[in-house]
């Protein structure tokens, strides 16, 4: 049949199941967006492109698919920048279709033209310029495919608009995207699986790391399977969270900077770390020459430039975390370690004195406490979008995630307006599921104009806004290393409760912790998002802590003499 | 260990190729000595040498990343093999009439050649190893090297040819 390079796109995304795209007009993809009338997928008019990207990111996450936005030339793809560098570091699979000006005006600095695919060259997995109709069919599908294979990442596919205008004959196939030079997945070697086989049998003190590639590759029940059968402790990156289910008695919760102090320390006195597909980011490492320098490493992730990248590894292998595991659950035999499990019990020692959710209600309101208590209320089953900073900490710390991909978050750019986009993404990936957003009052206000995208397309999340009037976390920091001085850091807010108000949302205010669950109840129970502004403790900061650069094992605790004393208690 | 290692790269004759390249050694912080493209013998394929100075472990994680670029075909280290390396150079060095057989002489062991003869200087063309043609930049410079340009070098193995993998 013969179609515009317009139709085509619609066409075949349609063809690839594509039922939602988050975008914006403009005049380079004018003719796209004309066409869009006559085809089934709904479109999200956003209110800056950064949220159409970090919309299909969230989409991507919640859903394991791959997420579409759609911006024009110039101004409109550069602004999907930020978006696409958040997906890159954190392998999710989205596409993004950018208009361009006219074949004939590229080069000519003409009116909103930008080198796009040069711009974002270093931030996708690949990228294309489509200036013909003939080439949009075939290059979409190979994004799409490019996209979700392999390590996942995001493509961008820029189409001049006389590509767009053009007519062709287009004939839809079902043919798999073959490419020379891509080779996404790899097996794991028999050499390397028996060496890794041996160290995890004659392991004393082993650890297994759950990453985000555990999620991606769905190998959480393999994962699972491996830690129950041969009693491993396991511990998660931030993106592993939920891969490994956060109240299993094996479960140890996040390492690295945030992690928990006994924790880290496990990690410092393991003999064998089996690294499931994560990158040893320096946020996860602490100093790289003091980093677990008892534990032979074997590392498993399907991209080969990850390996060797950061850590030395004893046993590298390049594969699929799912199909690695089955094999080592081929040749393993059950075992058990009661001694590194008593070990640990006395590692873990006081952590949950010095906790600040089992201390009494002493009037003041912790970010904390609304973690917890979010927990509680959604009984672990909320799927939670959170934002950069503190509060995503404290959520990673307080809110267990038992099943994967219910934790969504900015890991590896650490993307401040993250949430709420992401939050919207997921939602029209996962409609049936509580969608909360945790954000902090600095992040929230980057891109709380998608509050309007909300009430436009009558959506529903709850927001839970962790509102300290800090940036929190710079704060800290300038606390903890710059002698408190609070340099741009204190934030003069608007009222969140008028600012929801004025979108026609609901707008709560919680300023006790026991407000929290009638807030929490009316939030669910509204059918439009809700915004509760929690005023919680201004100057709180997030521990433990590895001081960036600092040796994993030494950590800075909660001071339990100030928190006591707080309480009213003497010790 | 740093050495210079000699990587064959094999992609798709597309535009922009070469800047995802390049771009991927400046993002990564690899120091490139030399690089050069051509055409190869199969239309839609270039072929390019890069030269690096690098540690093997350095030039593993170089060669992965190379590989993750979707319109690279082959990656082939080829320092360890036996591979053929040549340069081109052309070297304009001052000889009057008096050093001109002189000149001439040192060509002849090189196995260089002048190309263009004025009054004060010659040109000369030298195809040969790097090394080989740095000795000759050795020798010449008490004449008066004015102006050099080299190509860069360009490897092939010896034996079997390059296996272009199939698709995935």
């Amino acid at each position: 049949m013969r179609l515009t390079g317009a139709q085509i796109i619609w066409e075949t995304l349609v063809q690839e199941k594509v039922d939602v795209v988050f975008g914006y007009p403009g005049g380079a993809i004018m003719p796209a967006y004309d066409a869009m009338l006559e085809y089934p997928i709904r479109h999200v008019l956003v209110r800056h492109e950064q949220g159409a990207a970090h919309m299909a990111d969230g989409y991507a996450r919640a859903s394991g698919r791959v997420g579409v936005c759609v911006a024009t030339s110039g101004p409109g793809a550069t602004n999907l920048v930020t978006g696409i560098a958040t997906a890159m570091l954190d392998s999710s699979p989205i596409v993004c279709i950018t208009g361009q000006v006219a074949t004939a005006l590229i080069g000519t600095d003409a009116f909103q033209e930008t080198d796009v695919t040069g711009v974002t060259l270093p931030i996708t997995k690949h990228n294309y310029l489509v200036t013909t109709a003939e080439e949009i069919g075939p290059t979409i599908r190979e994004a799409f495919f490019i996209a979700r294979s392999g390590r996942p990442g995001p493509v961008l596919v820029d189409i001049t608009k006389d590509a767009q205008q053009a007519s062709c004959d287009y004939t839809p196939t079902d043919q798999p995207v073959r490419l020379r030079g891509y080779r996404p997945d790899h097996s794991p070697g028999a050499r390397e699986l028996d060496k890794a086989i041996d160290l995890i049998r004659h392991s004393e003190r082993p650890i297994v790391f759950c990453g985000h590639g555990v999620v991606a590759a769905e190998a959480g029940v393999l994962v699972r399977e491996l830690a129950e059968r041969l009693e491993i402790p396991v511990a998660s990156t931030l993106l592993g969270l939920g891969g490994f289910p956060a109240t299993h008695p094996l479960a140890m919760g996040m390492m690295g900077m945030h992690g928990e102090a006994w924790v880290n320390q496990a990690i410092q006195e393991a003999d064998l770390i089996v690294a499931l597909g994560m990158r040893f980011d320096d946020r996860v490492t602490g100093k790289l020459e003091a980093y677990a320098p008892r534990a032979r490493k074997i590392h498993v992730d399907i991209d080969p430039s990850e390996i060797g990248k950061i850590v030395k590894v004893d046993v590298p292998i390049v594969a699929d975390v799912g199909e690695t595991v089955r094999a080592f659950l081929e040749k393993l035999r059950p075992a058990t370690r009661q001694s590194w499990r008593e070990r640990l019990a006395v590692l873990r020692g006081d952590s949950a004195v010095r906790d600040i959710v089992t201390l009494p209600d002493d009037g003041h309101l912790y970010a904390a406490h609304v973690m917890h208590d979010l927990w509680r209320l959604t009984e672990g089953k909320a799927l939670v979008v959170t934002d950069v900073g503190q509060h995503q900490m404290w959520e990673a710390q307080y809110y267990k995630h038992d099943h994967p991909r219910k934790l969504i978050t900015s890991g590896g750019l650490g993307t401040m307006g993250f949430a709420l986009p992401a939050a919207i993404g997921a939602r029209f990936a996962m409609p049936d599921e509580e969608v909360w957003v945790i954000v902090g009052d600095g992040g929230f206000q980057m891109t709380s104009s998608e509050l309007s995208t909300c009430a436009q397309e009558g959506l529903k999340v709850n927001i839970a806004l962790i509102n300290n009037g800090f940036l929190g976390m710079v704060r800290q920091w300038q606390e903890f290393f710059y002698g408190r001085r609070y340099a741009a850091t204190p934030l003069k807010n608007p009222d969140f409760v008028k600012l929801a108000d004025a979108h026609g949302l609901l707008g709560l205010r919680v300023t006790k912790r026991d407000e929290i669950a009638a807030a929490v109840a009316a939030a669910r129970a509204d059918k439009g998002t809700v915004v509760i502004d929690f005023r919680v403790e201004q100057e709180d900061s997030v521990y433990p802590m590895v001081a960036a650069g600092a040796d994993l094992g030494t950590m800075i605790r909660r001071p339990a003499k100030t928190v006591l004393a707080e309480t009213g208690e003497d010790s | 260990m740093k050495r210079h290692n000699t990587l064959i790269v094999t992609v798709e004759d597309r535009p922009g190729v070469l800047n995802r390249v390049a771009s991927l050694f400046r993002r990564r912080g690899y120091n490139i000595d030399s690089l050069t493209v051509g055409h190869t013998a199969e239309p839609g394929v270039s072929r390019m040498t890069v030269v690096v100075n690098a540690d093997d472990d350095t030039v593993r994680r170089l060669e992965a990343n190379l590989y993750k670029l979707v319109n690279v075909l082959l990656v082939e280290n080829v320092h360890e093999k036996g591979a053929v390396l040549r340069d081109l150079a052309l070297i304009k060095v001052r000889a009057g009439a008096a050093e001109r057989a002189q000149v001439l002489q040192l060509l002849d062991v090189f196995r260089g050649r002048a190309v263009d003869v004025s009054a004060d200087n010659l040109i000369i063309e030298i195809v040969g190893t790097p090394d080989k043609i740095d000795g000759l930049v050795k020798v010449l410079e008490p004449f008066g090297v004015l102006e050099m340009v080299r190509t860069g070098a360009v490897a092939m193995t010896r034996g079997a040819e390059l296996r272009l993998v199939a698709a995935a």
